[in-house]
């Protein structure tokens, strides 16, 4: 078995495709505003500590922290 | 049936996603012709104005907060499920008119689907076309129209273009219910029936919806609230699951629609300008460092560019104040006027230069795309105090005046850190503190350079507004650790491209950050100015009459010019009025801190506003002016009658200054906080809690300096 990665252990740099959530709370959040399954997704950079994270989807800007991050799967 | 629709009031409702450009919109739209008020039972800010449609009509727009969805997480966003869903309200729209990001349809569509399925007539405004150009994107107007059954305008909210379109097109649509979108039954049929039947909505969508949203949604009844409490148990509806559900089901229906919308001529940009910017801006050395800079260059600028419209004011109001008395009989009423009402205006006009440049400064970081950028770098440092990134804002807005930066927590939607921001902002300093720093300071220390280059007084005042800053941020840790929330915490927040500001929005913003400071603060610190001129200008009996007498008849003062003795009068009677009584109960209290009765008095005036301190100090040393320098002057060499020794020394001053860093002497933020948290619990516990850490810490001071 393949084990999955999440979007909190993306490099900065690093891009993959969003393939679903762990949390449905955040998830409906983040799906308004969205980050879909399939997006493209992109770590530009932390902001000073580590956290929030600066995320290009598809060719919007969000910020979330680390926590939100980690309930977001990659392919 | 005609005669009753057409006679009864139009409303249209604005609405659309944060950053989509709707306020450019509205502001196009109606210009300076806005009101603000409240939504009922919120204080959400309510901007509407009125419209003339081209057949003479007239209608309201109400601009609705952003909002992703109707599933609302915040304050803001809950008013526009209240206001969409509240059939029977007065502010229920005939017609919505949604602002659309071209750049961005795919997610800006969620939100115009979920209106369309209430069955609201809609207009879709698409907003940004000439960026979406520019990234070589054409949007298939015809297509979108047809595909939507929604009429597309395409409106540029920069220029104005196709605005007075938009206005056609909603009397198109006006008494014709928009077609449903999807089919939602399929999600909660059992549940959507029941609420149907139970509360005689005749749309799925709306049932669903309050099957969804019942227990927050601020109109519905008791009862009404059980009924859906009981239908929605009785069916196990699982809401979490539903949205996500509801949200997917969505997507797949516009994902493809807007695919085919679109034709691409060339592929995106890999680097945007935003991306290249950023690189620096939010970069974590370089980022954080231009961030303080920022911070640095807009203080210098509301102390550099405020001080001449703020002279001016003050000679204005001096000016008419010296006119009352001179062209009226002396009395009661002069009285009243040139000493209580005029100068109690006079101190809500003072502060407006600074409050507008530093709101000014917000606004124009705003429009242009920054403070999300501040927000980011700020938030891990925030979230160790119990704080959100979003607070950042707050507080400093908090230095320009404490009541719009309360106000402005609306956006933070965990309640928790909405609580603590709105509980530590009254510690940051705002303008009123300044005029008592300029004095106290000038006091204590030397107009001295350091090292040559630095102002020593103003490396004083940098200290002060430090402490302040500190004040916040560990109270804001204590509440951290004591306030218990089962209420979890994100932070999900958009950065949006940058963009060339709009000078009519940040002008529009200032003009209502102004007008609600005014508004606010101005009725309390009137009728404070009027309470406090009662109470210094009456003591019980005849005292004052009686100290007058003996102080014309002392042959020591008979020699006096007329001014002077005046002046003596004014400070012996005030000795004797219930504003002196009330100076000297309290001195055992302040006695501790180095304080004497008449600071006493200046304490209880500093109520209405912290500037007073420096007008009732004049009073008190019986000087006619408020001149700064002569106040200063006059306590340098006031002694104390018991022991001879000099009342005000460092210890004193520097006492004084911490106490009015920490303490909460406001009323106006009282009562704003009272109507943002909805209870005097808040703000009572503020005002305790503020008035000790003020008292300890200013106990403290003068016993480490004397």
């Amino acid at each position: 078995m393949i084990v999955q990665r999440n979007l909190s252990e993306l490099q900065e740099g690093e891009s993959s495709k969003v393939s679903g959530f762990v949390d449905q709370e955040i998830a409906v959040k983040l799906l308004e505003m969205g980050l879909l399954p399939g997006c493209s997704i992109k770590l530009l950079r932390t902001a000073p500590f580590g956290c929030p994270l600066y995320l290009k989807v598809n060719q919007n800007y969000l910020a979330l922290r680390r926590k939100e991050a980690a309930n977001i799967i990659l392919e | 049936m005609e005669i009753s629709t057409s006679s009864k009031q139009i409303n249209i409702s604005l609405i659309g996603n944060p950053n989509s450009g709707k306020t450019s919109v509205f502001n196009r739209l109606t210009g300076l012709n806005q009101r603000v008020g409240n939504f009922p039972g919120v204080t959400v800010d309510k901007k509407s104005a009125s419209l003339h449609l081209s057949d003479g009509r007239k209608a309201t727009l109400i601009d609705l907060p952003g909002t992703y969805s109707l599933y609302p997480t915040s304050m803001d966003e809950r008013v526009v499920l209240d206001v969409l869903l509240d059939t029977k309200s007065k502010y229920y729209p005939e017609v919505v008119v949604c602002v659309v990001d071209a750049t961005n349809l795919e997610r800006h569509l969620l939100l115009l689907s979920q209106v369309k399925d209430l069955g609201i007539p809609v207009v879709l405004g698409l907003n940004m076309v000439d960026l979406a150009d520019k990234n070589g994107v054409e949007v298939d107007l015809a297509f979108l129209q047809k595909s939507l059954q929604v009429p597309v305008v395409k409106i540029n909210g920069r220029t104005g273009k196709g605005i007075s379109e938009l206005l056609d097109k909603v009397e198109d649509v006006l008494y014709q219910p928009s077609q449903e979108f999807m089919p939602l039954d399929a999600l909660a049929s059992p549940v959507i029936e029941e609420v149907k039947k139970s509360m005689l909505v005749k749309n799925d969508y709306q049932a669903l919806l309050l099957a969804h949203h019942h227990q927050r949604l601020h109109y519905l009844t008791e009862a009404e609230k059980q009924q859906l409490i009981q239908t929605t148990e009785k069916h196990a509806f699982q809401s979490i699951r539903l949205q996500v559900e509801e949200t997917m089901q969505r997507y797949a229906k516009i994902t493809p629609m807007v695919e085919l919308a679109l034709k691409k001529s060339m592929s995106a940009e890999e680097d945007t300008f935003t991306d290249k910017l950023d690189k620096v801006l939010t970069h974590k050395l370089w980022g954080s460092l231009i961030f303080f800079s920022i911070l640095f260059v807009v203080f210098q600028a509301i102390f550099a560019w405020a001080e001449y419209p703020m002279n001016l004011i003050d000679d204005i109001f001096s000016a008419l104040s010296a006119y009352f008395t001179s062209v009226l009989p002396e009395g009661v009423v002069a009285s009243l006027l040139t000493e209580g009402i005029i100068p109690g205006i006079g101190g809500v006009v003072i502060f407006i230069p600074q409050i507008a440049i530093l709101f000014g400064f917000i606004a124009l970081l705003e429009e242009v795309g920054y403070m999300a950028r501040a927000v980011f770098l700020s938030d891990n440092l925030m979230r160790k105090f119990g704080l959100n990134g979003r607070s950042m804002v707050s507080l400093f807005s908090g230095a320009a005046c404490a009541i719009p930066a309360v106000m402005s927590t609306r956006t933070i939607s965990n309640w928790k850190e909405r609580l603590i921001t709105i509980f530590v902002t009254p510690f940051i300093s705002c303008s009123a503190r300044i005029p008592v720093y300029t004095v106290l300071v000038a006091f204590v220390v030397p107009a001295e350079k350091f090292w040559g280059v630095f102002e020593l007084q103003g490396l004083v005042v940098l200290g002060l507004y430090i402490l302040g800053v500190v004040g916040a941020l560990g109270s804001a840790y204590v509440m951290k650790k004591i306030l218990k929330t089962g209420e979890s915490s994100f932070f999900v927040m958009e950065l949006p491209v940058y963009k060339t500001p709009q000078w009519k929005n940040t002008l529009i913003t200032i003009w209502e950050k102004v007008k609600t400071f005014v508004v606010e603060a101005g009725k309390v610190i009137l009728v404070i100015s009027i309470v406090l001129w009662v109470l210094a200008t009456y003591g019980p009996g005849d005292a004052m009459d009686k100290v007058a007498e003996q102080v014309k008849a002392h042959p020591e003062y008979s020699q006096l010019p007329k001014e002077e003795l005046d002046n003596l009068i004014a400070s012996k009677q005030l000795e004797v009025s219930y504003a002196g009584i009330f100076g000297k109960a309290i001195e055992p209290a302040i006695k501790p801190l180095g304080y004497d009765w008449k600071m006493g008095i200046a304490l209880l005036t500093s109520f209405a506003a912290r500037e007073v301190f420096v007008g009732t100090m004049a009073t008190i040393y019986s000087i006619g002016s408020e001149e700064e320098d002569r106040v200063i002057e006059k306590i340098r060499k006031e002694r104390n009658p018991e022991t001879g020794e000099l009342v005000y020394n460092a210890a004193t001053a520097m006492s004084l200054l911490v106490f009015y860093v920490f303490a909460m002497q406001c009323m106006s933020t009282l009562a704003v906080v009272q109507r943002e948290t909805k209870s005097w619990a808040w703000p009572a516990l503020q005002l305790v809690y503020m008035t000790a850490v003020a008292y300890l810490s200013a106990l403290l001071t003068f016993n480490i300096m004397s």
